[in-house]
């Protein structure tokens, strides 16, 4: 289990971004951070990876402290920033470099997933698109075999077909032993992989629930269909009047999480108490 | 798999499961895709497969070959056809009924649409 207790950071004394925030993620299971710009979710991936240290708190993963940096710690995590400065050697030769430094790193796997992604393995790395690099990074995290991989933005930059086989890939490597953490602004894209949304907000994670227990608790439909009574929050677009309202009669609704993002950052306490 | 945005995602994928036993693409008694190939397959979270697994079994459409993989019941056909008849009349049929009220659409009308369908799309 992966958890964050009572963290309290900022770059700056005065000007904090988390305030005793708490977190708890399990295995077997990929996360959707999502939060505004400037919310912080960059600096609480870094929290969790030990890349920066909280003030107070700590985050902890299989009885480590990240900000510990043990050498256990670090062969059970893998953090692919949004962007990021790669060497002048090629994937097969990072592969060879940086691969040793991680006990579960699967090398078949990390040139499979390089041939599904269509990377050449023999180019130099620095020389590649930003999309190739991000593809050779995403890779390779996921053949390091990790308990925690986290995944800040990884679909920005990747074109249509890479999307999709960057779906494909992350279905195939979820398994129990590990637990996907990717921040995005782009749901849209990892809609059906994401299983667990969390919403970070003013300082503190103001949800943390599946994808089932939202859809229980919340239905998404427009404001024709909607019980009047029941509406949390609406929405109005060139269509019509998109509503969330409670879920009283056990219907399913998708849930439509750039909405009940919208919702929650508009200070509708209502969806987040009804979610507590 | 285009999903539809008015049932889970696990019940949709029963359901293509489903269609695809009944269909005989799937044939009886064989080995079914394992959760990891229809979550890639799919581009799904593998619990949601695991979830629409779950479910078949339960409906004894589907049964764990322990360490073997999910292979498919001798009489799911039967059993397939009991659940689905059952979600139709329930979930599809009423919003069909509203429409073609609505269009003013006659029975006559459907139903050689539906003579017209069946030639057409399940013709051997």
């Amino acid at each position: 289990m992966i958890e964050i207790s009572n963290l309290t950071f900022g770059y700056s004394k005065k000007n904090l971004l988390f305030k005793n925030l708490n977190l708890k993620l399990q295995m077997g299971h990929i996360y959707g951070l999502l939060g505004k710009n400037g919310a912080g979710k960059s600096t609480l991936l870094k929290n969790l990876a030990g890349l920066v240290f909280p003030q107070e708190g700590l985050c902890s993963l299989k009885g480590y402290h990240a900000a510990d940096r043990l050498p256990g710690f670090l062969q059970e995590l893998f953090f692919i920033p949004e962007e990021m400065h790669l060497p002048s050697i090629t994937a097969s030769q990072f592969a060879g470099s940086t691969g040793h430094f991680y006990p579960k790193f699967n090398e078949a796997q990390y040139f499979k997933m390089l041939a599904e992604f269509d990377v050449p393995v023999s180019d130099v790395l620095g020389k590649l698109s930003f999309g190739q690099q991000k593809k050779v990074m995403i890779a390779f995290g996921l053949a390091t075999n990790t308990a925690l991989l986290i995944m800040d933005e990884p679909t920005n930059g990747l074109d249509i077909p890479s999307k999709v086989k960057f779906r494909k890939i992350i279905a195939g490597a979820l398994t129990d032993e590990r637990c996907i953490v990717i921040s995005t602004h782009q749901v849209r894209d990892l809609d059906s992989l994401i299983d667990n949304v969390l919403v970070l907000h003013e300082q503190e994670i103001v949800l943390n629930r599946s994808l089932d227990e939202i859809a229980e608790r919340l239905q998404f439909t427009t404001a024709v269909q909607a019980n009047k009574a029941a509406i949390l929050y609406e929405e109005s677009n060139a269509i019509g009047i998109n509503t969330i309202s409670e879920n009283h009669n056990e219907t399913f609704s998708k849930v439509d999480m750039e909405m009940l993002f919208n919702a929650i950052i508009s200070d509708h306490k209502s969806v987040t108490d009804i979610l507590k | 798999m285009e999903f539809r945005e008015n049932e889970a995602i696990y019940l949709q994928i029963a359901a293509y499961v489903g269609e695809n036993i009944m269909l005989g693409k799937w044939p009886v008694n064989e080995k079914i895709p394992s959760v990891r190939e229809l979550a890639v397959d799919l581009q799904v979270n593998p619990n949601t497969v695991v979830r629409a697994y779950e479910f078949l079994q339960n409906k004894e459409v589907i049964l764990n070959k322990r360490g073997i993989g999910f292979f498919i019941a001798a009489d799911a056909g039967e059993k397939i056809k009991g659940y689905s008849k059952e979600r139709f009349l329930g979930n599809e049929l009423p919003e069909f009924f509203r429409n073609i009220f609505l269009l003013n659409i006659s029975m006559k009308e459907i139903e050689e649409r539906f003579e017209k369908f069946k030639s057409e799309t399940y013709q051997k």
